[in-house]
C-alpha cells in the first residue's frame, strides 16, 4: 500500500511539473513575421463579440481588435473562447491576446496580463421572467440559478445568496436551460442581460432584470505577464489610452447600442483632461 | 482533526512556495464542491449502474419474445441508444424532450420541468448502457446452450420461468466479464452530464480551476479520482464474478 501511494504521488508530481507555460520573445516581431494577430474573443456576447446572421464574428471588441491590427498592419484570427478556457489558451501561446468580456480581478492578475486604462465596466444582475417575481437578491436563497462557467461572480453570489446554482459551459446554454424553466434566473453581466432585453426579440418580452446591479467590475484586455511591459503590452495600453480619450470607445458604445456607460464617460473627461 | 489542520497548511505552503495549487486541499469552499461533485458522480453511478442492469434484463428477455412486433420494437431501441453520441442524446433529452413535457409546480410555486436536469441524466445514461447490455445478455444467453433450453421445457417450465431459473444464471455467468468493461465505460460516461449542469465530479473540477487557475493541478486531481472510482468498481465486479464461479462449469 506505502508503495502504490508513493507511485501515485510520484506520478502526480512528474505530471504537475509538466508544460511550463511558452515563453514569449518579443510579441509584436513574431505576429509581424506570422502576419496575423490570433485573438480570444466571445462569440456568444452580444454585441461585444457575436455572430452575425452571416456566421461572422462581429462586435464593439472585434471593432477593437481591428484598431490593433490596422496598427499592427497584419491580418486578424478570431479564437472563440469562454471564460473557462481564454486564460489557459493566452498561457499556451494559441492566442496572442484576450478581448473576450473580461473581469479584471486580483486572482486573475497573477495569471494574466491586465491592460489599463480598462476599456469597459460591468457589473452583476440576473435575467428572470417577470413571473418568478423576484424583489431582491436574497430571493435567489435555495431556487436553481443558470450561470455560465468561469463567470467571476459566481462564487461570490454563491457565498452571499446560496442560490442552487446550475452553471452551464456557454450564454446560449444557459439561455436554453432558463426559457425551459429549468432555473429561475440567469446570472450574468447586467450589460448583456441589457441587450438581450432591447433586443426586441419576442422570447425575451415576459423576461425582466429585476435586481439593483452589484459589484461593479471593469473589464480588460489580456496579454500574457511577459508582454505586459514589454513593447506589445506597451502598444495596447497606449491603444486604450486613445480609445478612451479620442472618444473611440463612446462612439463605439453608441454604434452597437449600449447604454452609456458612466465609466466611460468619465475616462474620456479625466485623460482628455490630462 | 489536528493532522487534517497540517494537510492544509501544508498544501496552502505548497501553493505559495511553489505554485501548485491544491486549492481543494484548504480552501473549505472548494473542497466542499469538488466532494459536492464526487458524491454527485458516486450517486449518478450506482443508479445508472442498477437501472442500465434492469433495462439489459428486460430487453435481453423481450429480444426472445414470441412477437415479432416487441421484438422489432427491442432492436430499435438498442439500434437508437446505440447508435448515437451519448452527449447528443442527453442534450436531446434535455433540451428538446424536457420542453415538451408538462410543467409541474416546485416548492416556491414556480413552474418546473417534470424531469430536472439530474433526473435526465440517470435516464439518458441507463438507457445508453442499457442498450449495451441488452447486447452483451443476449451474447450470454445465446451462448446457453439449446439443449439446456429444451430440457427445461421438458420439466414444464414457462418461457420466463426458464429464463429466470435456467438460462439467465447461467447466461449472466458468460457475460460478466463484457458487462463489467460497458459498467466502467459507464462511469466514465457520466462526465458528459456536465454539459447539462449537474454538478458531478468533472462538473466541480471545472468551477474550481476557473475561478482558482489551477488547471493542472486540478486535471491530475480529476483523473487520480476516476482511477479510484473505476478501480472500486473493477474490484467489486471481479469478486462478484468469482462468487458466481460455479466450479467445473465453462471453466
Amino acid at each position: 500500500m506505502k508503495r502504490l501511494l508513493r507511485i501515485a504521488l510520484s506520478t502526480a508530481v512528474v505530471a504537475l511539473g509538466l508544460a511550463a507555460p511558452a515563453a514569449a520573445q518579443d510579441t509584436i516581431a513574431q505576429i509581424k513575421q506570422k502576419g496575423t494577430i490570433v485573438v480570444g474573443v466571445k462569440n456568444d456576447y452580444k454585441p461585444w463579440g457575436f455572430l452575425d446572421p452571416s456566421g461572422k464574428i462581429v462586435g464593439l471588441e472585434i471593432d477593437l481588435i481591428d484598431d490593433v491590427a490596422k496598427k499592427l498592419g497584419v491580418k486578424v484570427e478570431m479564437i472563440p473562447v469562454t471564460a473557462a478556457n481564454r486564460m489557459e489558451f493566452l498561457q499556451q501561446g494559441r492566442i496572442d491576446m484576450i478581448v473576450a468580456t473580461m473581469g479584471d480581478t486580483e486572482a486573475r492578475r497573477k495569471v494574466v496580463g491586465m491592460i489599463e486604462p480598462n476599456y469597459y465596466a460591468g457589473a452583476t444582475n440576473v435575467l428572470a421572467p417577470k413571473s418568478a417575481n423576484l424583489k431582491q437578491w436574497s430571493d435567489l436563497k435555495g431556487r436553481k440559478v443558470c450561470a455560465v462557467q468561469g463567470a467571476y461572480y459566481n462564487r461570490r453570489v454563491s457565498e452571499m445568496y446560496a442560490p442552487d446554482l446550475v452553471v452551464f459551459p456557454a450564454v446560449p446554454d444557459a439561455l436554453n436551460a432558463l426559457q425551459g424553466g429549468n432555473c429561475i434566473a440567469f446570472l450574468f453581466d447586467d450589460t448583456l442581460i441589457v441587450s438581450t432585453l432591447s433586443g426586441g426579440d419576442a422570447k425575451w418580452a415576459n423576461y425582466e432584470m429585476p435586481l439593483v446591479s452589484e459589484d461593479p467590475q471593469l473589464w480588460a484586455i489580456g496579454v500574457r505577464l511577459s508582454d505586459l511591459n514589454a513593447p506589445f503590452g506597451k502598444l495596447i495600453k497606449d491603444m486604450s489610452v486613445e480609445w478612451h480619450k479620442s472618444g473611440r470607445l463612446l462612439e463605439l458604445e453608441r454604434k452597437w447600442g449600449i447604454k452609456q456607460s458612466p465609466y466611460l464617460i468619465e475616462q474620456n473627461r479625466k485623460l482628455k483632461s490630462s | 482533526m489536528g493532522s487534517m489542520q497540517a494537510i492544509a497548511d501544508w498544501f496552502k505552503w505548497l501553493a505559495g512556495a511553489h505554485g501548485i495549487n491544491v486549492s481543494i486541499a484548504y480552501d473549505a469552499f472548494d473542497r466542499a464542491r469538488f466532494l459536492t461533485g464526487l458524491s454527485t458522480t458516486v450517486w449518478l453511478s450506482v443508479a445508472c449502474i442498477v437501472l442500465s442492469i434492469l433495462v439489459g434484463l428486460v430487453g435481453a428477455w423481450l429480444q426472445g419474445a414470441r412477437s415479432p412486433l416487441v421484438r422489432a420494437a427491442v432492436a430499435g431501441f438498442v439500434q437508437f441508444f446505440r447508435n448515437t453520441p451519448p452527449l447528443v442524446q442527453l442534450a436531446f433529452f434535455y433540451f428538446a424532450v424536457s420542453a415538451a413535457l408538462p410543467m409541474v409546480t416546485d416548492q416556491f410555486g414556480a413552474r418546473v420541468p417534470l424531469v430536472n436536469n439530474v433526473g435526465w441524466a440517470v435516464i439518458s445514461f441507463s438507457l445508453f448502457a442499457g442498450a449495451f447490455n441488452i447486447e452483451i445478455f443476449r451474447s450470454g444467453i445465446e451462448a446457453v446452450p439449446q439443449a439446456t433450453t429444451e430440457a427445461a421445457e421438458a420439466l414444464g417450465y414457462t418461457r420466463l420461468q426458464s429464463y429466470i431459473y435456467v438460462v439467465f444464471p447461467l447466461a449472466f455467468r458468460i457475460c460478466l466479464p463484457a458487462l463489467g468493461n460497458n459498467l466502467v465505460n459507464l462511469v466514465k460516461t457520466t462526465t458528459l452530464a456536465y454539459a447539462i449542469g449537474v454538478p458531478e465530479l468533472l462538473y466541480a473540477a471545472a468551477q474550481v480551476w476557473s475561478e482558482t487557475f489551477n488547471v493542472r493541478e486540478m486535471m491530475v486531481v480529476l483523473l487520480l479520482t476516476y482511477v479510484a472510482i473505476v478501480a472500486v468498481l473493477v474490484w467489486f465486479m471481479q469478486r462478484w464474478e468469482r462468487r458466481l464461479r460455479i466450479p467445473g462449469y465453462n471453466a
